[in-house]
């Protein structure tokens, strides 16, 4: 448990995380290993965990009918895996898949949307975390949605 | 206006006397232009004799209107600015900047021969002799000359007329460009005329003037004379139909680029250019090909444009200015902004052209004051 | 490298005038894209500064302002073209052997000097490389005069990403960062998918002390020097490279204002604490 919760410590999302609130998430994470092509979860399946990448690279993808699966976004070392599991009806949106050998750290989504319940402070804590980057993504989802490299 | 120290050389000249300097410069080999009456407006074009000149005419200036009426008496220049300014001659409306030849040799580009023309100009106001002035900042002052503008510039021979009346539109003494000639001039006239005198006040303002001046019939002008001359450009100066507030301008526009005010504008804003080709300071210019239909000559040509067309802006996608806002925008917070970062002198010279040819009566002093009266706080500069 | 020092040429006795010049080398380069070779029918190629643009003039058709996108070309202009204009889709068709007009080249170039001691990002997006890959250059063959190199680059696809070759072999340097990034690609692309901006964050550079040099579309331009300054880089030290209508080249013809700026002359790199007031204001 130590140890799940000093490599907790060291990933970027959770930087400065009190250690309180340390003990309680480590209550929740597991270390998960995906080989490249290994898919971290598909559309449409339960949104059980989310993941803060320690080492390698995750393509989120989406599937077209009659066409290749599209990847709009990469995701690498200290970036986080996930958002759906926040929200009902905790189902992915999208495929992710290993693009290397991927390492991550997974959190049990039940377990840490309890304990964020159970303790609001734990909670609020989390959303701060959270909302940055999503609305960092909203952001970087516009850039592309202008397709802002020319009419070819 | 900063006093001078030392009076210019100043002399007499009956109307006589200024036929005398219409063929004194045709004789010396100058295409003499001035202004005429022509299609009910006073335009400017090659003088032969003070016949032609617009004797006994004045015009009638407001936002959108123009219109000559008969004076009084028989003064030669009772008028202000009509349309045209000296401009279309300086930096004319069309230009071949070069041709080019293609064969199995090569590819070969010759710029025309420069024309050997020496423009006189007579009947230059105060204010034209400023937007002259401005002018020669673009086309003389940057890392490249103009030649041709150059050329021109340096053989012209400028005989200005102080204003004897101002122009409904007028607002040269906001802009501290008139109605007196101060410099930029050879020779400057003021119409002296009443019951007793028809006469000019003739003011040296360089050498090639002064030696032009001997040539004619002339006498001593004294201290009345000068008097007489002073209170013509004084009572003018009292008379403007327009004015602007340039105190803080520049910043004014620069920090409310968001006004509201630019939207009302753009409601009666037709973006027809008309603004643009009256203005003497307008400079800006576009370039067409043509190629002949055996594909081995082509010419470029350089012509007068307008930052009011869609195309003026265009960049792949289309127009970085799509709006007449926009548009609207871009040229007045340049004419009275911008234009000083980048040559250090307004744009304007408070001719009142581009408010007198307006087909809407757009008013740029009337602009300027709405944006003023209700712009937030700006900064100082 | 045949590069001048000084910021701007002499100026031309006729600066309206083009000289003739050859078509020596096409490379297609992306669909609608290509890399033209240029030599002069007389005399030597004019030095030029990196950043700078000629005017291009194709016969009977018209002239456009494309940037001088190799600095490694002896005697000759590189300019890669894309085919978006009636001009730029004449040029983009020309074959070797072709006459076409030069003018320049014109313009403020990167300011490579005063960059000298720091740290230098150099941010590209899409067609924005070709005006950055003659300071890449530079950069690189003054190597010991700069601190961290940083390249970041980004396309709408891996198809769209220009000069490929270039950018694996500035890879394969150990003293040079190079990511690259995409809007969107195959399941088969094993590099980024996201925009350029998001380079910045995890980009190893010291912000305090380093210039930033980016051209691309204005609003991945904005974006950028948004995430730029996010990152601590102070106005000053970033360089953005303007694009406008541009006729004349030389302050004249009034099409490329910016503001109180002439993007010809002016610019078109520009030192953005002096554009931020104007920067994000539509139709200035």
């Amino acid at each position: 448990m130590a140890y799940l919760e000093r490599i907790l410590g060291e990933h970027p999302f959770f930087a400065g995380l009190a250690a309180e609130h340390g003990r309680l998430v480590a209550g929740c994470a597991r270390n998960r290993r995906f080989a490249a092509g290994e898919y971290l979860f598909r559309e449409g399946e339960a949104a059980d965990e989310f993941y803060l990448i320690r080492h390698g690279q995750v393509a989120l993808e989406t599937r077209v009918p009659g066409r290749a699966p599209l990847v709009f976004a990469t995701l690498g070392e200290g970036e986080i895996v996930g958002a759906s599991w926040l929200l009902p009806p905790y189902r992915w949106m999208f495929d992710a898949r290993a693009v290397t050998l991927t390492r991550a750290i997974g959190l049990d989504a039940a377990c840490l949307r309890g304990k964020c319940e159970a303790d609001h402070h734990l909670g609020y804590d989390m959303m701060k975390r959270f909302l940055p980057i999503v609305v960092k993504r909203l952001h970087d989802t516009r850039l592309q949605v202008l397709d802002v490299y020319g009419d070819d | 206006m900063e006093p001078e120290a030392m009076p210019r050389p100043a002399a007499l000249i009956d109307r006589q006397g200024l036929q005398a300097l219409i063929d004194a410069l045709a004789d010396e080999g100058y295409r003499v232009l001035g202004p005429m009456r022509r299609d009910d407006a006073i335009v400017y074009d090659d003088l032969a004799g003070i016949d032609e000149l617009p004797a006994g005419w004045t015009e009638r200036q407001e936002a959108g209107r123009y219109r000559l009426e008969r004076r009084d008496d028989a003064a030669l220049f009772g008028y202000a600015v009509g349309p045209h300014s000296w401009k279309r001659f300086l930096h004319p409306p069309v230009e071949t900047l070069w041709t080019a030849h293609r064969d199995e040799h090569g590819l070969t580009f010759r710029a025309p021969e420069p024309a050997e023309e020496r423009f006189a100009f007579l009947g230059v106001r105060a204010c034209e002799l400023h937007a002259i002035a401005i002018q020669d900042r673009v086309f003389l002052d940057g890392p490249y000359v103009d030649a041709g503008y150059a050329a021109r510039r340096r053989e012209a021979f400028i005989v200005a007329v102080n204003c004897g009346e101002a122009g409904g539109t007028c607002f040269c003494v906001s802009m501290q460009t008139g109605p007196r000639a101060e410099a930029g001039f050879d020779l400057a006239l003021t119409e002296l005329l009443d019951a007793e005198r028809h006469d000019f006040l003739v003011e040296v303002g360089s050498a090639a003037g002064a030696a032009l001046l001997e040539r004619l019939p002339h006498r001593p002008a004294g201290e009345a004379d000068r008097e007489a001359a002073a209170t013509v450009v004084a009572r003018t100066a009292s008379r403007m139909g327009r004015r602007l507030e340039t105190d803080g301008l520049k910043a004014l526009l620069q920090d409310n680029p968001e006004h509201p005010r630019w939207d009302d504008v753009a409601e009666r804003c037709l973006t027809c250019g008309n603004c643009t080709m009256a203005c003497p300071t307008c400079f800006c210019t576009t370039v067409e090909d043509h190629s002949d239909l055996s594909g081995t000559s082509a010419e470029r040509v350089r012509q007068w444009d307008s930052c009011f067309t869609l195309d003026f802006s265009y960049l792949h996608a289309g127009s970085v200015r799509q709006t007449p806002r926009g548009r609207y925008r871009q040229w007045m917070t340049h004419k009275l902004a911008s234009w000083i970062d980048q040559f250090g002198t307004s744009g304007c010279v408070g001719c009142g052209r581009c408010i007198t040819w307006c087909p809407v009566g757009i008013d740029i002093t009337e602009e300027a004051a709405a944006i003023r009266a209700t712009a937030p706080d700006w900064r100082d500069d | 490298m045949s590069m001048a020092t000084t910021d701007r040429p002499a100026p031309g006795a006729a600066p309206f005038v083009p000289q003739a010049y050859r078509v020596d080398e096409v490379t297609r380069v992306l669909a609608d894209t290509v890399t033209l070779t240029l030599a002069p029918l007389e005399g030597p190629r004019p030095d030029f500064r990196p950043g700078q643009f000629n005017m291009l003039w194709a016969f009977g058709v018209g002239e456009v302002a494309i940037s001088i996108s190799d600095g490694e070309a002896a005697g000759s202009f590189v300019h890669t073209v894309r085919a978006v204009g009636a001009v730029s889709r004449a040029l983009a068709e020309l074959e070797v052997g072709a006459r076409l007009g030069l003018r320049g080249p014109f313009g403020r170039g990167w300011p490579l000097a005063e960059a000298r001691g720091s740290d230098v990002v150099v941010i590209a997006g899409g067609l924005g490389l070709a005006p950055l890959r003659p300071a890449i250059q530079a950069l690189l063959a003054n190597r010991q005069d700069y601190g961290r190199l940083v390249i970041l680059v980004g396309a709408r696809s891996p198809e769209a990403l220009l000069y490929r070759d270039d950018l694996a072999a500035w890879a394969q340097r150990p003293d040079v960062e190079v990511q690259v990034t995409v809007d969107h690609a195959g399941a088969d692309w094993p590099g980024r998918v996201g925009v350029v901006p998001g380079l910045v964050e995890p980009a190893a550079f010291d912000a305090d002390d380093c210039v930033a040099l980016v051209c691309g579309p204005e609003v991945m331009m904005r974006f950028t020097v948004a995430a730029l300054r996010r990152a601590g880089v102070p106005a000053e030290r970033i360089q953005v490279s303007m694009e406008r209508n541009m006729k004349c080249a030389i302050g004249w013809c009034g099409h490329c204002q910016f503001g109180p700026d002439f993007v010809c002359k002016d610019g078109p790199v520009m030192r953005y604490d002096t554009i931020a007031d104007r920067f994000a204001i539509p139709e200035v």
